[in-house]
Order: structure tokens, then sequence, then C-alpha cells
């Protein structure tokens, strides 16, 4: 029997780990991945909200799928941006990026 | 039944892909973690009768977004193993003070109104259907789409200027 609260744990758990690793990843790259992790788990409460409603206008996953085409853009501009900052510091630690301190 | 085995098993190997991905110290297997991560939850979508976003979930996330992750962690040099050694003190338990107080916060919120209702997983064969969902994505969502074609042709215009804008040294480009 598969009830709404199992999703639900299993988002809070995935969305918790992706934070972690926001939050404490130096590597650039690592840190958009962690981001994608967040975005993944906000994703399976939609999905699970809309099977769970049985929503005629299926919006769940109507919004999951934007979700899916903003995290595709977002991952473009931001590699390029990694990319940008590769070329010029040869480095994407994002502890050395302390150029706008103060 | 079935369905709760799948979940279970698959849920454990969400769980653990996400953490090697973020506790793995070589980049090429935070990369394959999230790899692990992403097909879980395409089989998770299955599992929800999402078919159309499990597919699109498989061919995006895992194929698109995670060649382009691995593309550049190779670019940029997998061999260079990250430090650990904190530079900023105490930020790796707060982080995992943050992280655990969400998710319990999450938990608390969540308890105080657990939803009830009825319940209809898995009864529903025909629910997320190619055919239903572009019913809904071309006619009640059209707005939206078309909102999103110009989200990608702006993400697209600003990748490729940022990656044609060269700095100060233009000898040093190829």
């Amino acid at each position: 029997m598969m009830t709404i609260i199992q999703w639900i744990l299993l988002g809070a758990a995935l969305f918790s780990v992706g934070l972690y690793g926001v939050l404490t990843r130096r590597n650039a790259v690592l840190v958009l991945a962690s981001v994608e992790i967040m975005l993944a788990a906000v994703n399976i409460n939609l999905v699970a909200f809309d099977t769970y409603l049985s929503d005629p206008a299926y919006t769940g996953q109507i919004f999951a799928l934007f979700v899916i085409a903003l995290a595709a853009a977002e991952v473009g501009v931001g590699i390029a941006i990694i990319l940008m900052i590769f070329r010029n510091r040869h480095s994407v630690d994002v502890d050395e990026l302390d150029l706008m301190r103060y | 039944m079935i369905e709760v085995f799948v979940f279970a098993i698959f849920a454990a190997i969400a769980i653990a892909g996400a953490l090697v991905m973020v506790i793995g110290r070589n980049p090429v297997y935070s990369a394959i973690g999230l790899l692990t991560t992403m097909f879980s939850i395409a089989v998770f979508y299955v599992l929800q009768n999402a078919h159309f976003v499990a597919a699109v979930q498989v061919v995006i996330y895992a194929g698109a977004v995670m060649t382009l992750f691995l593309f550049v962690i190779m670019m940029i040099g997998v061999d260079k193993k990250e430090d650990t050694t904190e530079q900023i003190p105490w930020q790796r338990p707060i982080a995992i003070a943050v992280s655990v107080g969400l998710a319990a916060v999450i938990l608390i919120a969540g308890s105080r109104a657990w939803i009830t209702g009825r319940s209809v997983f898995g009864v529903d064969g025909i629910n997320g259907t190619i055919e239903v969902v572009a019913d809904a994505l071309f006619g009640t969502w059209t707005l939206a789409f078309l909102s999103t074609i110009f989200l990608l042709t702006i993400a697209a215009v600003g990748t490729i200027a940022m990656a044609q804008y060269s700095p100060r040294r233009p000898e040093e480009e190829s």
C-alpha cells in the first residue's frame, strides 16, 4: 500500500542531502550537481501529489516537466559561468572566489 | 505490495547515490552517484504512473545533463583531489546542523498536518501517458510552454555569448 507520506519523507531526505552538498562542496561543478538533487527532490513531491490528488489537469506532472526544463537551462548557463571562471583563474574552488567580498 | 518493495529498494539506492555525490572525494564518483540517483527517481515516476515524466527524466537528466557534468569534470581536471581541510571554521558542523534541522522542520510541520483522504496510487493505468500530458501541456498550459521556449532561447544565447567573450588576454585564447 503506497501512501503519500513515504514520498514526502523521501523528498525531504533527498532535499536535505542536496542542501548539505551545496553548503560543503568546494568544487563549483559539484555545487551545481547538488542543486540538481534538490530540484529532483522537489519533482518527486510534485509528481506524488499529482498522483495522490488524481488531478484532471495533470498540474503536478506538467510542473515537474517545467522544472526539468528549467534545470537544463540552469545547468547550461551555470557550466558556462564555471568554464569562464576556470579560464580566468585556473580553479573552480568556490572558497577562492572572493573577488566581490567587501 | 510489490510497489512497496520496489520503492524501498530504489529509495535506498537514491539516498545512497546522493550521499556518494555529496561526500565523494573524486568528482567522477560524485557524477556517478548523481547518475544513480537520477535513474532511481525515474523508477519512482514509473511507480507513480507518470511514464512520460520518467522518460523525460532519463533523456534529459541521465542523458544530457550528466554528459555535460562529466564533460566539464573531465575538462577542468579530475586529478585535482579536492582537499577537505576547511578554511572556514565550523562550516561542516553548521552544514550538517542546517541539513538535519531542515529535514526535522519538514517532518515536524508535516506531522502536524499529515495528509488524509482518498489515496489512488496504482489504480489508474492510463494516467501519465503521453496523450493526457500533451493534452494538458498544449491546452491548459500553452502560455507557460511558450514562456519555457523563451527561457531556453535566452539561456542558449547567454551561454554562447559567455563562451565567446574573451577577457583581457586574447593571445592566450585558441
